[in-house]
């Protein structure tokens, strides 16, 4: 295959099952249909393995519990009455 | 009572019922009515309105202070409520309430003004659970929590004393803290327990109780320290813990409900409190 930029030549590499075409040339690469979808998925999987969130900034007591994240995010429990009463 | 209580407002316009227990709140066109509960002391109420007419950009002002059939009642210009689909949108004004925590408590107590109200709603939490016959196993961990809990710390800070989203509105604009019913002399960090407890029980989302505590320390909060808020605050939140898991159960009890997963969620943090006593001594 040919660049569509400098008309070099173009080799195949396969990088963790996504496969590009690289220019010999000008080093310009040419994704396939999907593959940059592919890549996205791939670096966001990536950075939830590698950042945990962040710790809170202002500590927690030694009792704290575990924030499961949408576990009480239903509003039709108590919770959200408990945010606007005595 | 709630037209003798729209007729003391002096204003035309549709009547709405905003609360209905032991306090009447009525709203009456432009303001709002409030029935103060029979037993309301006089004299401490008095020296509290006084208190939140001094405090311009802080606490909305009342507009007077009447009598009918023997409670007092209150009146006040009608501000614009939190509602739960503000909660819902994610449009909680978190950093209002810390930034108007914080003038508050950097203000002087007044004085002749009574003790803040917080403190002694962990009581009255406690006997409302032991009368509302809620099961020995929920009610056990909140029974234990409480015996664990070190006695209120005094203090002369200028204190809200019943922080929570339904006590700021937004009036002319502004966002101001309301109701200073429990408003008086005491350890500030009790107005930030309520939320301290909801995010130590897993309940407030982190980001939320972020929001809050750094609104409260960048505006100059002083009841806990910027680098260890947690050394002020467990104790309090621990009590509000109590208070609330005491209130949720007993809440559920007396409506023939099984407590729901955020009364259970308070009620493992008793639980916690328990665990984390027992390993401090």
């Amino acid at each position: 295959m040919q660049c569509p930029k400098c008309r070099g030549n173009m080799r195949t590499f396969d990088r963790n099952g996504v496969h590009i075409e690289q220019c010999d040339n000008c080093r310009g690469i040419f994704l396939d249909y999907g593959e940059l979808e592919t890549l996205t998925r791939m670096e966001s999987q990536w950075a939830q393995q590698h950042y945990a969130p962040p710790p809170p900034a202002h500590g927690g007591p030694a009792w704290g519990g575990h924030h499961g994240g949408g576990h009480y995010g239903h509003r039709r429990n108590s919770w959200v009455g408990m945010l606007f009463s005595s | 009572m709630i037209e003798e209580l729209a007729r003391l407002a002096r204003r035309d316009g549709p009547v709405t019922v905003l609360k209905q227990g032991r306090v009447l709140v009525v709203r009456a066109g432009d303001v709002v009515v409030k029935a103060h509960p029979p037993d309301t002391d006089e004299h401490a109420l008095r020296a509290r309105l006084e208190a939140a007419g001094n405090l311009p950009g802080v606490m909305l002002a009342p507009l007077g202070l009447e009598r009918l059939d023997g409670r007092l009642v209150t009146i006040w210009p009608a501000g614009e409520a939190l509602t739960i689909a503000d909660v819902d949108a994610g449009t909680t004004p978190w950093e209002e309430g810390g930034r108007l925590l914080a003038l508050l408590h950097a203000r002087p107590a007044p004085p002749g003004l009574p003790p803040a109200g917080g403190p002694s709603r962990l009581p009255r939490a406690m006997a409302d659970l032991r009368a509302a016959g809620v099961p020995d196993a929920v009610a056990a961990p909140v029974l234990a929590a409480y015996a664990t809990l070190p006695p209120a710390r005094d203090g002369g800070t200028l204190t809200h004393g019943d922080w929570h989203l339904g006590q700021i509105v937004r009036h002319d604009g502004a966002w101001l803290l309301i109701d200073p019913d429990d408003l008086g002399g005491g350890d500030p960090a009790w107005d930030l327990a309520r939320p301290a407890a909801w995010y130590a029980a897993g309940l407030l989302d982190p980001r939320d109780w972020e929001r809050l505590l750094t609104a409260y320390l960048a505006a100059g909060g002083t009841a806990v320290s910027a680098d260890d808020p947690w050394r002020e605050l467990d104790a309090p939140a621990r009590a509000l813990t109590v208070q609330l898991a005491a209130t949720a159960v007993a809440t559920a009890a007396r409506a023939g409900d099984p407590p729901d997963d955020a009364a259970m969620a308070l009620v493992s943090a008793c639980g916690r409190i328990v665990a984390a006593a027992k390993a401090e001594t």
